[in-house]
């Protein structure tokens, strides 16, 4: 049983509770430091930029992906770009905005000083991917341009073209390649975690497969980072990799690490609709689109006329209607949310009605316009002008979006549906990124900590970050302090020996159900009931329900799942079915976290709680009808979620959110 | 749509492989290559055959996972990468050849995975500008000209996939290191490792055995980045200035 | 740290010596064609030049010959090297086999290469050192070599002027690829200049071509001083061996 939750948030006023903090975290002397020994799972940019900055403080680092290199994490995939405090543009940007705007995006259920922190942080993130070399697009005096992004009125956002994810993660791969190539971290690509050990309570290794020989071995060390991303895949289709997954962090919460807010997950509104059930996962077009792209859905129900037949005022610009402060740049939630009430509406488009319009018509137009001389010129010749300024500014994401659909974004409206894209939950950690089991730490969308129950856009790749590059290097210290260097158990500890076992036990009984059905297929099922009883919108009852079919599909996976082949060799269906059969225990998981918190907020929506017609703050215009309607009084707190073993139910432990600064309000976008 | 698949299949780094007959029944067109094989692997499985191994992750066309050749092109007729391929670019009744990126430096370690380990060291060996964390100064004191930035970011998008090697016909990994020296080459804040970073990479290059380029241009044809010849121009010339710098001993 | 030697022995530093020796060889090219072209000034023309180059200062023509003879060893020296890495480099290759953009000339060079190389010896025995026909070694138009005569005799015979004319041809495509290559591999190729720079080479290579195939053809069609010949098949040529022979 956990005693009192303490999230060690220095006190201190906001704006120095992180300089205080590192002045008085503990150092270790360098000479010292080569004496400590570091894991790292995950290579993505927080467990890249972590090991990397461990390693150039002196510290011993292994850092293990499960893909062939580093350089393949998701966080690759990101597109839009990153926020950065600056204020270059001098549009009134701040530190103290940032974080507002952060807290207020996140509905009032992030920790006010971790968010802070994150926003002073954010600058020197920047700073520091520019001198790694991050190809950040420029002006043509050479500094740094910016964009602007969802729930932010301000021009914030850094990025390299559309692929700003993919060179933020290049330059923390160089970095930890030079470190690497340096002899001073040990790189296993290839290698899944499967159990983390726990030594007298701390967390003293893990035991990995190799995944192409399937050897099993064991890494001691004297702290554990686990940067393992988020969980969007129990919903199987994700705009996630194929290969992300809970594993790292769910062996983790069995062996006593909380899991908070387990049910915040992000639906990003900007995805390619699903077009069949061989459909093996979601592509996100970019939330930068939204700077240009307007959405509407037509105002008539069922209307099946092309998009380009149906006059202007027969459309429905129901972001611009419904939230006029921030237009088509409202907030992921409340974006995905009013396009799938359109949907609803029967209002929606495309097979299945499962659609709304991203429209660029006027953008384009709009721009080529804009150009010398474009001023006079006819709709034709302004749409082909238009047309290579917005190649230039989106081209890769329309190449994409044809690639996929077949469909000319210039030429027509693309068809976009929200998807499952970023969870805000994940392991609970303290002020220092430390569960509550000591020694083990966790970065990145892996933990809970900032982004409370929506993220704002550009914001993951500023956590990621801020968590690798400068929080963990600095805080690891309090924790390494404590334990004395070189005292750390070997590798053939009992502990780790019984890990192993454990993890071969599992191999085998996965290899001898010879059941009738694929891991896919139970995926799939998982995947589309996760998305029925706990996406976008939740109830009681489609909870209590997820919570009565989980538990039966679960016991079939364990029943009728067939896992050919053997577990001494590159084995893709035993890979999966190991993530499977967590995702099938995660999923439960999340669903009692869903049922457990009756308030809505942010990406989590029960339709038992949300404005309507007869509230005064709908009246007032404050937000709109539909809108979340939050609980403050009884759940502006953290759930965190205690294992309870293999026959209790997990236990329900709160940390209470104190806004010393921010006082939650109604979040208005109107 | 129905497809005869003739797959390369092999069980290990050290077993031999040999292409294998497969059919692929009832394909839609939307679903994408890869779809297409996750549906043959749903098929094999459940007949309690080993699925056929391939590497991919993000299937968004940017992590680079994905390695296969289809019809002896590296990612196919795609025009990015294999997962962006979608089967509507075939027809019924198609015979499709699908196989693992070819090169020695590129070895098989099971059906259609290979290990791209060789372009991790070359990284290792010098693709990174040494900039401790927390050491960095202000973003806009670097001024960049937006044309440096372009070309550097041009070069950047490189994905690391390899396909550059699978399609050279003699396996030379040129596009790959020309593409990360060119990126570093092209701004201020990689000039003062620019000498040492070529030879490095090539060096490692060399020694992980990969062909020399002989100007057939297949890897700009096939590269899902769209990164050009002109980076092995590049990277030609800074190692011819860097070589002769450092033979005669010129910093 | 690198010695010369390494920094030859790298992989770009082989492609460098093919370029460089390249360079080389294409400047002999240009400058042999412009030789030979005057072959239409007249037999007088083309001989005196002919006498010109064996009594260039300082042995001039042997440090050319020996230059020429270094950059062709080179040349073919490097490329074996670099052709038996890339054959290892590739392995088995794709059981199925297929190319996008690799042009036929590129794929073609070492064969194009091979022909040229026993064409260069052949020419070299038949017109230099005249093992061939020793008979040409004696035949002179006063005081100079009679080159004019010699080369009408050489392309009368159609099996000699159809092999040149194959070799010019392949020479053609070796250059075609060459002298574009060596832009990018002495890293002097932009993307500005990379769709410009493969014609410009075509029509190099092709311009070459045809002036040295215009000669065979020449002959073959008559077109040449026939006055020369003629006065030439006089017993003058029974005199030559009184006289120097060629170098």
């Amino acid at each position: 049983m956990i005693g009192r939750i303490d999230s060690k948030v220095p006190s201190g006023p906001l704006d120095s509770k992180w300089e205080n903090h590192k002045f008085e975290s503990k150092l270790i002397n360098p000479s010292n430091k080569r004496k400590y020994s570091v894991l790292v799972v995950g290579s993505g940019l927080a467990g890249a930029s972590a090991a990397a900055s461990l390693a150039e403080l002196g510290y011993q680092v292994k850092c293990f992906c499960y893909q062939d290199s580093p350089r393949r994490a998701h966080s690759i995939a990101a597109q839009g770009g990153i926020n950065g405090a600056k204020n270059y543009q001098g549009d009134g940007d701040s530190v103290h905005r940032l974080f507002y705007d952060t807290v207020k995006g996140g509905d009032f259920r992030a920790r006010e000083a971790n968010v802070h922190r994150l926003a002073e942080v954010s600058v020197d993130i920047i700073d520091q991917c520019v001198a790694l070399g991050v190809p950040f697009a420029r002006e043509y005096g050479g500094l740094l341009a910016n964009r602007s992004f969802g729930g932010t009125q301000v021009s914030r956002t850094f990025y390299a073209r559309g692929q700003t994810g993919q060179q933020l993660l290049l330059g923390a791969y160089s970095s930890l390649n030079r470190m690497i190539g340096a002899g001073s971290v040990q790189m296993f690509p290839r290698t899944e975690m499967l159990e983390l050990v726990i030594v007298d309570g701390h967390a003293k290794g893990i035991v990995v497969r190799d995944m192409v020989t399937g050897a099993i071995s064991s890494h001691s060390a004297d702290a554990v980072v686990l940067a393992t991303g988020g969980y969007g895949n129990v919903y199987y289709l994700s705009t996630n990799a194929k290969g992300c997954n809970v594993t790292a962090p769910w062996r983790a919460y069995k062996k006593g690490a909380l899991f908070a807010n387990p049910c915040f997950t992000q639906i990003h509104p900007t995805c390619i609709p699903v077009s069949g059930s061989y459909q093996s996962k979601l592509t996100l077009m970019s939330e930068s689109l939204r700077n240009d792209g307007r959405c509407w859905a037509p105002k008539k129900k069922s209307d099946t006329r092309k998009p380009g037949d149906i006059p202007e005022d027969e459309r429905d610009y129901y972001l611009e209607r419904m939230y006029p402060a921030f237009g088509n740049l409202a907030p992921r939630d409340i974006a995905s949310r009013a396009a799938k009430m359109q949907c609803d509406d029967g209002r929606g488009v495309g097979p299945g009605g499962f659609g709304v319009y991203l429209d660029f018509r006027d953008a384009i137009l709009r721009y080529g316009r804009g150009t010398i001389g474009g001023a006079n010129l006819s709709e034709t010749e302004a749409h082909a002008r238009g047309t290579e300024k917005v190649k230039a500014l989106y081209g890769n994401l329309f190449d994409m979006y044809h690639q996929i659909t077949a469909e000319s974004g210039y030429e027509q409206p693309m068809r976009v549906y929200p998807a499952v894209h970023y969870t805000m939950g994940g392991l609970w950690v303290d002020y220092n990124l430390m569960s509550n089991v000591p020694g083990l730490f966790v970065l990145g969308e892996a933990n809970f900590s900032d982004h409370g129950a929506n993220r704002l856009g550009a914001s993951a790749l500023m956590q990621g970050l801020a968590d690798g590059y400068f929080i963990l290097p600095a805080t690891i210290g309090n924790y390494l302090a404590t334990v004395a260097p070189d005292k750390r158990p070997k590798a053939d500890h009992a502990e780790f020996r019984a890990a192993e076992e454990a993890v071969n036990a599992r191999t085998q009984k996965f290899l001898s159900i010879k059941g009738k059905k694929t891991v896919d297929e139970f995926h799939r099922e998982l995947g589309l009931l996760m998305w029925d009883l706990c996406g976008m919108a939740r109830t009681e009852k489609s909870l209590t329900r997820a919570l009565s079919r989980i538990p039966t599909l679960r016991e079939e996976f364990w029943t009728n799942v067939n896992v050919p082949g053997s577990s001494d060799s590159l084995n893709v269906s035993l890979e999966k079915a190991g993530r499977v059969a967590d995702f099938l225990e995660f999923g439960e998981l999340m669903c009692l976290d869903a049922l457990e918190r009756r308030e809505s907020c942010g990406g989590h929506f029960r339709e038992e709680f949300q404005y309507t017609e007869k509230d005064p703050e709908v009246q007032s215009g404050k937000v709109c009808a539909g809108d979340v309607k939050r609980d403050d009084e009884n759940f502006c707190h953290v759930a965190c979620w205690e294992y309870g073993g293999t026959t209790l139910k997990p236990l329900r432990h709160t940390e209470p959110l104190i806004y010393e600064v921010v006082h939650p309000a109604v979040r208005s976008y109107r | 749509m129905n497809l005869k698949l003739k797959v390369w299949r092999q069980k290990d780094r050290n077993s031999e492989g040999r292409l294998v007959d497969i059919t692929a029944n009832s394909i839609p067109p939307e679903a994408s290559f890869l779809e297409m094989l996750d549906i043959v692997n749903d098929e094999l499985t459940r007949k309690g055959d080993e699925p056929i191994a391939f590497d991919h992750d993000c299937r968004e066309g940017i992590c680079g996972t994905c390695s296969l050749s289809i019809n002896g092109i590296p990612h196919g007729p795609s025009e990015t990468t294999t997962c962006q391929l979608y089967m509507r670019k075939f027809s019924d009744g198609d015979t499709i050849y699908i196989e693992p990126f070819r090169a020695k430096a590129f070895p098989v370690i099971r059906d259609l995975c290979v290990d791209r380990m060789a372009f991790e060291r070359i990284q290792q060996a010098g693709g990174f500008i040494t900039a401790r964390a927390g050491s960095a100064q202000d973003g806009n004191a670097i001024l960049v000209p937006k044309q440096n930035a372009d070309l550097a970011m041009e070069a950047a998008a490189c994905i690391g996939c390899g396909a550059c090697v699978g399609a050279c016909p003699n396996g030379s990994a040129m596009l790959f290191v020309g593409a990360k020296v060119t990126h570093l080459a092209e701004l201020p804040q990689g000039q003062p490792e620019r000498q040492r970073r070529v030879l490095s990479m090539v060096a490692q290059m060399d020694k992980e055995g990969f062909g020399n380029c002989s100007n057939y241009y297949e890897c700009e044809a096939v590269c899902p980045a769209e990164i050009p010849a002109t980076v092995i121009a590049k990277l030609n010339r800074e190692y011819a200035v860097a070589g002769a710098k450092d033979t005669v001993g010129v910093e | 740290m690198n010695s010369c030697c390494t920094f030859l022995r790298s992989s770009i530093g082989k492609k460098l010596l093919v370029a460089i020796t390249g360079v080389i060889l294409i400047a002999f090219v240009i400058g042999h064609l412009l030789g030979n072209l005057q072959f239409f000034a007249g037999p007088h023309v083309i001989n005196e030049y002919g006498t010109k180059l064996r009594h260039l200062p300082f042995g001039g023509l042997w440090v050319v010959r020996i230059g020429m003879i270094a950059a062709v060893l080179l040349h073919i020296f490097t490329t074996l090297m670099l052709v038996k890495e890339n054959r290892a480099a590739k392995g088995a290759g794709y059981q199925f086999k297929a190319s996008v953009q690799a042009k036929v000339a590129t794929r073609l060079m070492a064969l194009s290469g091979i022909i040229l190389l026993s064409y260069i010896v052949f020419h070299l025995l038949h017109f230099t050192t005249h093992t061939i026909n020793s008979d040409y070694a004696h035949w002179m138009d006063g005081e100079d070599h009679d080159v004019y005569r010699m080369i009408v005799a050489g392309f009368s015979n159609k099996a000699v002027a159809i092999f040149y004319i194959v070799a010019m041809v392949l020479l053609a495509m070796h250059l075609s690829h060459g002298a574009a290559s060596l832009f990018q591999t002495l890293g002097l190729r932009t993307k500005k200049m990379a769709c410009r720079l493969g014609l410009c080479a075509q029509i190099f290579a092709w311009v070459i071509c045809a002036g040295y195939v215009s000669i065979p053809v020449a002959v073959l069609t008559g077109f040449y001083d026939k006055k020369h010949i003629g006065n030439a098949e006089t017993p003058s040529c029974c005199e030559a061996p009184a006289t120097k022979g060629a170098k």
